[in-house]
């Protein structure tokens, strides 16, 4: 069975967590003490309704406040695929919670209230899926039974988003979905309310989206975590490097470039635990022996020869500040870069992103938690980086605040 | 294409050996429970031909299914690891905890002391521990490198965003990390995972005859430790486990399962969730967020 890992975004009463309670009660996968312990505790707050929020919120204060904290996990399958849904709540720290559960999602589901049609936010949850890669899009338009499940709003409401897309054009590909998220028009089960849509449910639309993460066709990218040596008789010689593939594939008898020492090998053999393995492939962990005694070690990169990056001391990413200690200019922090940890300071800011034009702007001013910037990078030694549109893993690092310990930012890596 | 295990065997993996490699002193927190050798398993995987690099670690409440303990033992042995057994019966003994009296008596709580008093004695600086994500609410917003304070505890309100696999293990002294390889994986991902590499469990988890008492609805194990109430009574039935842990807080399921595709089919289409017969989870709605601040697994 296949894995599909998508988000859901949307505004706040959009019905985000009552797509989700749909989703997950019509693929039968809540279970009847789950909907005990929800039904008990909605009735105590005083509602009539049984509330499917209390589903995925799952803290004290949460409960307590009615809020969503941060990204919730929530997993369901039916016979077709298995699905990891990553719930990013919708209030003021969006960006950072949408920005986390995306970069591991292949796909994204937006919410519209079919009553609001575009606003906003959606502008924003598009924009922060095309950053961050994700070329599937699925639009679900919400409350359609409360605009008389009408075709004309359907369709200004995707004239509308097309317009959207001008400025994502990493999104490769959407699906419009009309919805009732209450009553379950479409989500599961076709509706009987919407004749003139002759689409898929919205179900049917995440077993069948094709997975395209642009990693997994790129050159080979295997990024050492661990050198393993037995050093007990049966394996005297054994030295496995022990790590995962961040892109492409590689076969046994592939010639490889070692970085940053720029040495060349060949790969003599591949294994996962007891198993010898013939290929390995994006995202797979393998352990991966070489033909000749080289210097690898924990932060080596091994890909295929000719396609190695060079190695750079300044970057240009896209930040996104993820502390509420915000990210200082010209202070060193830990950047960690697969395997790798070097110190590196931001140097230059070159703009601002306006969340809500999309426009870029005047660069000045503090950053702060949520702020999404171009800078320039420098760094205390040379990386070896590609372009996070073509490969996430090494397109891709994290700042470390050397006091507070914190994950205070991420990059993306730009020309 | 890679099957949903081959990417959760994959992700699973690499945290493993994350751990081994950003901390001096890690181990690996376990139970005897299927999630633990399913972990156990993965780090064999993770690290072979090598030794697992790093010491097993069970919070023993003396309160055991033998068949736990038995197969605990051999594991150990076939994987040639070391074993810290952290005992809570030394707890009671020398004063550090009180044993709770009377109907319903656990000692699952008190682990939370053995727990933090093992780490300290050990100097831990990273735990495995074989948490899901899809086990309870609290654990839902748990992440794969957890953070816990000099006093073990969880602050789930500021926990450290993780992106694309890049988990930031970097801490002050004293502070440890709990590491959960396993966050993205069902009961239905674990069973499967089991049949497919052909990985040994404890007979617990198969049908078997066994004397139990019922008490609010779930069916528990009896065993010389436990206090019945009035009107309870001791009965055979054919049951198994469907989550191993302290004997006197492990809910039973009534089933006839006695194959791995029986007990697959029994996950795939039951109506109640795992740890829906633990009586520790079942004492407040918040219960696992509670202990888990507190320091437990």
């Amino acid at each position: 069975m296949e894995l599909l890992r998508f988000i859901t975004a949307g505004s706040v009463d959009d019905g985000k967590s009552t797509l989700i309670g749909r989703l997950l009660y019509d693929t039968k996968s809540i279970f009847d003490d789950q909907l005990q312990a929800i039904e008990e505790a909605s009735s105590r707050n005083g509602s009539d309704e049984v509330n499917l929020a209390l589903l995925t919120d799952g803290l004290r204060a949460e409960r307590e406040q009615g809020i969503t904290i941060d990204v919730a996990y929530r997993y369901f399958s039916t016979p077709k695929r298995k699905f990891i849904i990553a719930d990013a709540p919708g209030h003021i720290e969006y960006t950072r919670n949408m920005i986390t559960g995306a970069s591991t999602s292949d796909a994204a589901v937006i919410l519209i209230d079919a009553r609001n049609g575009v606003v906003e936010q959606t502008r924003r949850h598009t924009y922060l899926a095309g950053l961050l890669g994700l070329s599937e899009v699925l639009v679900a338009v919400n409350k359609m039974d409360l605009v008389d499940f009408s075709e004309k709003v359907f369709n200004d409401i995707k004239d509308e988003y097309q317009k959207i897309l001008e400025k994502t054009p990493q999104i490769a590909h959407v699906s419009f979905i009309p919805i009732s998220a209450k009553n379950g028009d479409n989500v599961v089960k076709k509706s009987d309310a919407m004749p003139w849509y002759k689409g898929d449910t919205l179900l049917g639309t995440l077993e069948n989206v094709q997975i395209r993460d642009s990693s997994a066709s790129r050159p080979f990218r295997y990024d050492v975590q661990y050198v393993i040596r037995p050093q007990n008789d049966e394996f005297h010689d054994y030295r496995g490097y022990a790590g995962r593939v961040l892109g492409g594939s590689a076969k046994v008898g592939d010639e490889v470039e070692i970085l940053p020492s720029r040495t060349k090998s060949r790969i003599k053999s591949i294994n996962l635990g007891e198993e010898e393995l013939q290929s390995v492939e994006y995202p797979l962990s393998a352990s991966i022996q070489l033909e000749d005694d080289v210097d690898v070690s924990r932060g080596s990169l091994i890909v295929s020869a000719g396609s190695a990056p060079e190695g750079t001391r300044s970057i240009s990413a896209v930040l996104c500040v993820l502390s509420s200690n915000g990210l200082k200019e010209g202070v060193p922090y830990f950047v960690r870069h697969g395997s790798t940890e070097v110190q590196g300071m931001v140097n230059e800011v070159t703009y601002r992103l306006d969340i809500n034009t999309l426009e870029k702007g005047d660069p000045s001013g503090d950053l702060k938690m949520n702020d999404i910037v171009g800078a320039d990078i420098v760094l205390s030694d040379e990386l070896f980086c590609d372009l996070f549109t073509e490969c996430k893993g090494t397109g891709s690092f994290i700042l470390i605040d050397e006091n507070t310990n914190e994950t205070a930012a991420v990059g993306l890596i730009g020309e | 294409m890679l099957t949903h295990l081959q990417e959760l065997e994959a992700e699973a993996i690499y945290v493993i050996r994350e751990l081994a490699a950003q901390f001096e002193r890690p181990g690996l927190l376990f139970s005897g429970g299927k999630d633990s050798i399913v972990m156990a398993n993965l780090a064999r995987t993770a690290f072979y031909p090598q030794a697992i690099p790093f010491p097993f670690v069970h919070i023993d409440t003396g309160h055991n299914f033998p068949e736990t303990i038995e197969f605990r033992d051999s594991l150990v042995k076939r994987l040639g690891v070391k074993l810290i057994v952290g005992s809570v019966q030394e707890s009671i003994d020398t004063g550090r905890v009180r044993e709770e009296k009377g109907i319903g008596a656990s000692r699952n709580r008190l682990q939370t002391v053995t727990l933090i008093d093992t780490i300290r004695k050990n100097k831990f600086d990273a735990l495995l521990g074989g948490g899901r994500r899809d086990e309870e609410k609290a654990r839902a917003k748990e992440r794969f490198f957890s953070l816990r304070n000099v006093f073990s505890e969880w602050d789930p309100k500021n926990q450290r965003p993780e992106l694309f696999g890049l988990y930031n293990g970097h801490k002050d002294r004293g502070e440890h990390f709990r590491v959960f390889p396993l966050s993205n994986w069902t009961e239905l991902d674990v069973w499967q995972y089991i049949k497919e590499k052909g990985i040994d469990v404890p007979s617990l988890y198969f049908s078997h005859e066994r004397e139990v008492y019922e008490r609010d609805g779930a069916v528990l194990a009896w065993s010389p430790v436990v206090q019945l109430a009035p009107g309870e009574t001791v009965k055979k039935m054919r049951v198994r486990c469907r989550t191993v842990g302290d004997i006197t807080c492990t809910g039973l399921t009534v089933s006839d399962a006695s194959t791995l595709d029986d007990i697959i089919r029994e996950v795939a289409s039951t109506h109640v969730t795992e740890r829906g017969g633990r009586a520790d989870d079942r004492r407040s709605e918040t219960a696992m967020e509670d202990r888990k601040k507190a320091g437990y697994f």
